[in-house]
């Protein structure tokens, strides 16, 4: 099944977008400037309130049409829908833990006189970072699942190869999906390790 | 006014005959919803069982569920279960979408009633088994009654989540607002409008519902805060875990 490297090109490119994203959303939406604040929100409200799917399309189609900006590829198109989502929904997830770093760190962190650039860099985020780690290993199968979504702007990954040899032969058809689902199944075990992983890890050493 | 490309004419002409699908969206997400809640249950149950190998392979089958695309199961209710020897039969879009749909997310659901149940305070087990209780009414009088209620807001997360999956159905043919405008769009060689007026739709449903979610939640938070420190630990652990998909 050739369609195996497009799904993981577009999985490692929506997991960096989407990391990414959402260190900057999560950032700016604690930002003390109002514009970078409200345009962040206005970020992560649209595109957390309306489904990937639509997004997709409308990146794929419709944006070309209104701003006669050809995104070139739809690698481009499924990597942005796929990215600026899970950007949005992590970014939550970024905001959540920083918010959530006891009061008395920053106090403490302002005490010892730290820059509000230090106290971020030494004190906040690295206690936040950890809280994070579960739900970050959650939003990767998300994404995984979420590339399925790709064949249907025609690019080429599993599914779509799945869907053409069904076209070949009809009786097939139960073999050729079950296997699909198989494939998924064994690209998401070791997203599915590395979550268990990542959540014994932010238990460690962590006082409850 | 310049737009760019924007037709307002367009956009008029588009709404209506959207809005049209959007009584299928909203129908297809509740029937979904009520299968999975159902659904749900019977996950939950099965991966209760006593029998250790039995429980360890339901519990992988719901994993499997699960970590793999809703879209390829939908793709495999509709396109190859008719195909499947004894058992397949043929099912109408709508039908299959239910079923495909339903059946991924009630492997989430199950999983909520699950951290629900487990949230029960043990002492509360204890006290039905001191009072002599059957086992029919130890789950209907104790156990049910407490483990619900705070489970409530996940299960309302899960529906807004729901319903930002269905438009997956019009892949398969439902004609819901996704579909109406693809075909709209196909027709007309206009995708912007009407693709824009089904994520205003979206956008306009699932905000408020969102927020109300959220009330919901901190009101719930309260009640149930204070009286199980223990029940609510776990809970609030199982509601990072639920705030996937």
């Amino acid at each position: 099944m050739q369609g195996l490297r497009i799904t993981i090109e577009v999985l490692i490119g929506s997991i960096i977008l989407g990391y990414l994203m959402a260190f900057i959303a999560g950032f700016c939406r604690l930002s003390k400037n109002p514009i970078i604040k409200y345009m962040t929100i206005f970020y992560v409200e649209v595109f957390r309130g309306t489904s990937l799917i639509v997004q997709l399309f409308w990146l794929f189609y419709a944006l070309p049409i209104l701003f006669g900006i050809d995104l070139g590829s739809d690698y481009l198109a499924g990597i942005l829908a796929i990215g600026l989502n899970y950007g949005a929904y992590m970014s939550e997830v970024v905001r959540g833990s920083i918010l959530s770093v006891a009061k008395g760190q920053t106090e403490a962190a302002t005490a010892l006189n730290m820059s509000r650039f230090q106290r971020m860099r030494l004190v906040i985020f690295p206690q936040a970072v950890r809280m994070m780690l579960p739900e970050f290993g959650n939003y990767l199968i998300q994404m995984l699942k979420a590339t399925s979504l790709v064949s249907l702007i025609g690019m080429a990954d599993i599914l779509y190869y799945g869907d053409i040899l069904r076209g070949n032969n009809l009786s097939q058809a139960p073999t050729v999906y079950f296997l699909v689902l198989v494939f998924y199944f064994i690209m998401a075990l070791p997203l599915i390790w590395l979550t268990r992983k990542m959540e014994a890890a932010s238990k460690k050493g962590v006082a409850s | 006014m310049n737009t760019g490309n924007w037709q307002w004419d367009t956009f008029f002409e588009a709404f209506p005959l959207i809005l049209e699908g959007l009584g299928i969206t909203l129908g297809l997400t509740v029937a979904t919803y009520l299968f999975a809640l159902i659904f749900g249950f019977v996950w939950t149950l099965l991966s209760a069982v006593r029998i250790k190998p039995l429980r360890w392979l339901f519990r992988w089958i719901m994993e499997f569920i699960r970590s793999t695309p809703p879209l390829v199961q939908l793709f495999f209710i509709f396109f190859a279960w008719p195909m499947v020897p004894v058992v397949g039969f043929a099912m109408s879009p709508f039908i299959s979408a239910i079923i495909g749909l339903g059946v991924h997310f009630s492997t989430y659901i199950g999983e909520v009633y699950r951290s629900g149940i487990e949230a029960v305070d043990k002492g509360q087990w204890e006290a039905a088994r001191a009072l002599n209780f059957s086992t029919g009414h130890k789950w209907s009088k104790i156990i049910i009654p407490q483990a619900i209620p705070p489970t409530i807001p996940m299960l309302g997360n899960y529906l807004i989540i729901m319903f930002k999956e269905i438009p997956l159905a019009s892949t398969i043919g439902v004609a819901g607002i996704l579909n109406l405008a693809n075909s709209y769009g196909a027709a007309n060689f206009r995708y912007l409008e009407p693709l824009t007026i089904v994520a205003i739709l979206f956008l306009v449903l699932s905000y408020p519902s969102a927020i109300l979610i959220n009330k919901l939640e901190r009101k719930m938070n309260r009640r149930f805060d204070k009286k199980e420190p223990t029940g609510s630990k776990s809970l609030s652990e199982e509601e990072k875990e639920g705030a996937v998909s």
